[in-house]
């Protein structure tokens, strides 16, 4: 008995050190998803749940690989079945002022704002999957590997992905010029 | 890099989630908890014998597993609430036990 109770003190530990270490990665992309801070909340909150309930054998699976993927997939897969289940769409203005405010120094603010803005449009434009793709790389800094295990696919499907999202996303901008 | 890239990198920065997140994280991990130790405390053997319930309390174990574990994301607790935590994760323990007769006997 003593053992099982070091055992789960320990997981627990683990939990609690995954998700602090996680944490901002899950909000930034459910942010990114949903478009607004209340849903990236709920999306970030049942994400963490569900991974707690399968932490242990998530653990014994990913032969001591980074977790950061499988909890990006997790709440991948609860933003398609929240906006599936109730026909909904991911809000295309980001409450992009909040985040603007939060990382970038008031010059570049001034100079940025009409970019980003643009960028965020072009970005809620393209297809889930290329969207999807982008927010790993360029919110989370996800290298190629680790985008392929969030999303299901190969290296190769996934360098051809970001590839194509950043073509097409350049070719809106063009057009908006 | 290309320009698209650097206006990605620019726009596509890591959000900080809400300085009091975590706190509601743990307080609705407790409700759940609370609600499943509520589910088990109600548990009567005989509900074995029933069907419709047995998904019921199996995931009220899976839930009070959940919750207890993470009480610990907040370690600055109490000492008098530690111990209530102790006394949850014992009846959690109880509850998954429950639960785990319960798949067993679906798995039959």
């Amino acid at each position: 008995m003593a053992v099982v109770e070091t055992d789960k003190a320990k997981l627990d530990t683990e939990f609690t050190e995954l998700y602090r270490a996680h944490v901002r990665d899950v909000y930034s992309y459910a942010y990114y998803r949903c478009g607004n801070h209340h849903d990236a909340e709920d999306l970030t909150e049942q994400t963490f749940l569900q991974a707690y309930r399968h932490f242990e054998r998530a653990q014994r699976e990913s032969n001591g690989r980074p977790l950061r993927p499988w909890l990006i997939r997790i709440a991948h897969n609860l933003a398609a079945n929240y906006y599936r289940d109730r026909s909904r769409k991911p809000q295309t203005n980001l409450e992009d002022a909040g985040v603007l405010a939060a990382t970038h120094e008031t010059a570049e603010l001034v100079e940025g704002r009409e970019d980003v803005h643009r960028v965020l449009q072009g970005v809620s434009r393209l297809p889930d999957d290329r969207r999807e793709a982008l927010i790993m790389r360029f919110a989370l800094g996800m290298d190629n590997k680790e985008i392929a295990r969030a999303m299901g696919k190969t290296e190769g499907a996934t360098k051809v992905l970001l590839h194509r999202a950043i073509r097409q996303l350049e070719g809106f901008l063009k057009e908006d010029d | 890099m290309t320009d698209v890239e650097r206006l990605l990198h620019y726009a596509l920065t890591p959000v900080e989630p809400p300085h009091d997140m975590t706190a509601r994280f743990e307080r609705r991990l407790t409700e759940l908890t609370d609600a499943a130790l509520g589910e088990i405390a109600e548990f009567d053997p005989a509900v074995v014998r029933s069907p419709r319930r047995w998904a019921r309390v199996a995931a009220a174990g899976v839930i009070a597993g959940a919750g207890a574990g993470t009480l610990v994301l907040v370690r600055a607790r109490q000492t008098h609430k530690r111990r209530d935590a102790r006394g949850l994760k014992a009846i959690g323990r109880g509850g998954r036990e429950v639960a785990e007769q319960v798949r067993r006997r679906l798995d039959r």
